[in-house]
């Protein structure tokens, strides 16, 4: 207690909530990230309509059925979608603005979320051609921490027509 | 990393959230941190902690008063194996303390060594952390411990 000088009035409390979870990745998402570890995108088939997943959850959602076929995909995507975010938020680990966009990577039917860099926000696209820009080798690990980013590759957008099934 | 493991990782989820407190809970949490426990005068009694409203009317309460740093635990459970964020790392009991002066009751922590030891009635007195180590928060109290065990009634500051 300060005799002289009091410190002022507790206007705020600080009510920190922590959930501490062990998570288990399964049989289908560890194929994935034991490919992210030696720099391979890791999908699986669906035996009844072919379809490829990634990251792979174990069933076709449309068959029913178990996917046990592991494919190995393409470095390469097109962006079918994306977002600018400008807006800063508690926990935030890049510098604003950047684009967080699903990529369909070449050889799969479904996209996944990336970050796209190298190229200013205004000018990413609907189409856009993008490669993977890995990590060196020796920081890749079970994660898509692996993956730096995407950037484009220079090639022409893809017709929409190649990806208007996948919005 | 064996091809057809299952992965585990720890998954953690934090939120760090930091909430206004008021006038009332304000100058609770003041006190605490200066090292004396208010409650507010209301038309129910002295509600401690204290509260804006009267708790059973809805009433708005009045003048902040200090009461303690003992009391009277009116109900108790014993906890034999504390988890990592409560409040004491050895068994204690989780106890309801009516302060002298006040006529409500707050949930606190004694720590009195074993269950038996704990009695509904008992006198308990505060025992406050250093005040380099408090911040304005009910863990400004460490815990209460049975009055006993002081032979002065005062807070242990």
């Amino acid at each position: 207690m300060s005799s002289i000088e009091p410190a002022p009035p507790v206007t705020t409390l600080a009510t920190p909530i922590r959930i501490d979870y062990e998570y288990t990745a399964g049989a289908a998402q560890s194929r994935f990230l034991e490919g992210l570890a030696r720099g391979v995108f890791v999908g699986q088939r669906c035996p009844v309509c072919g379809k490829v997943y990634v990251p792979p959850r174990g069933s076709c959602p449309t068959d029913g059925v178990p996917t046990t076929e592991d494919v190995e995909l393409a470095n390469t995507g097109t962006v079918t979608t994306f977002c600018v975010v400008n807006v800063p938020f508690a926990g935030q680990q890049i510098e604003i603005p950047y684009i967080c966009a699903q990529i369909l990577l070449d050889g799969a039917n479904i996209a996944f979320m990336g970050l796209i860099q190298e190229i200013p926000p205004d000018q990413v696209r609907m189409g856009l051609r993008v490669e993977a820009v890995w990590k060196p080798a020796d920081q890749w690990g079970p994660s898509m921490e692996s993956v730096e980013y995407f950037r484009p590759t220079g090639e022409p957008d893809a017709p929409y027509e190649t990806y208007e099934e996948y919005l | 990393m064996a091809a057809g493991d299952v992965l585990r990782a720890p998954h953690v989820l934090e939120y760090p959230y930091v909430r206004s407190v008021g006038p009332v809970i304000g100058a609770f949490l003041t006190g605490l941190r200066d090292g004396r426990i208010l409650g507010v005068r209301s038309v129910s009694g002295v509600v401690v902690p204290p509260t804006e409203y009267d708790p059973v009317t809805g009433a708005a309460t009045g003048e902040v008063v200090e009461v303690g740093p003992g009391g009277v635990v009116t109900t108790w459970a014993w906890t034999d194996h504390p988890t990592p964020d409560q409040p004491l790392d050895r068994p204690f009991a989780w106890a309801l303390v009516r302060l002298d002066g006040a006529d409500t009751a707050m949930l606190h922590v004694v720590d009195a060594g074993s269950r038996q030891a704990m009695a509904s009635g008992m006198r308990v007195v505060a025992r406050f952390r250093p005040a380099a180590q408090r911040v304005g928060h009910v863990r400004d109290i460490e815990c209460f411990v049975p009055a006993t065990d002081h032979a002065a009634t005062g807070a242990v500051r």
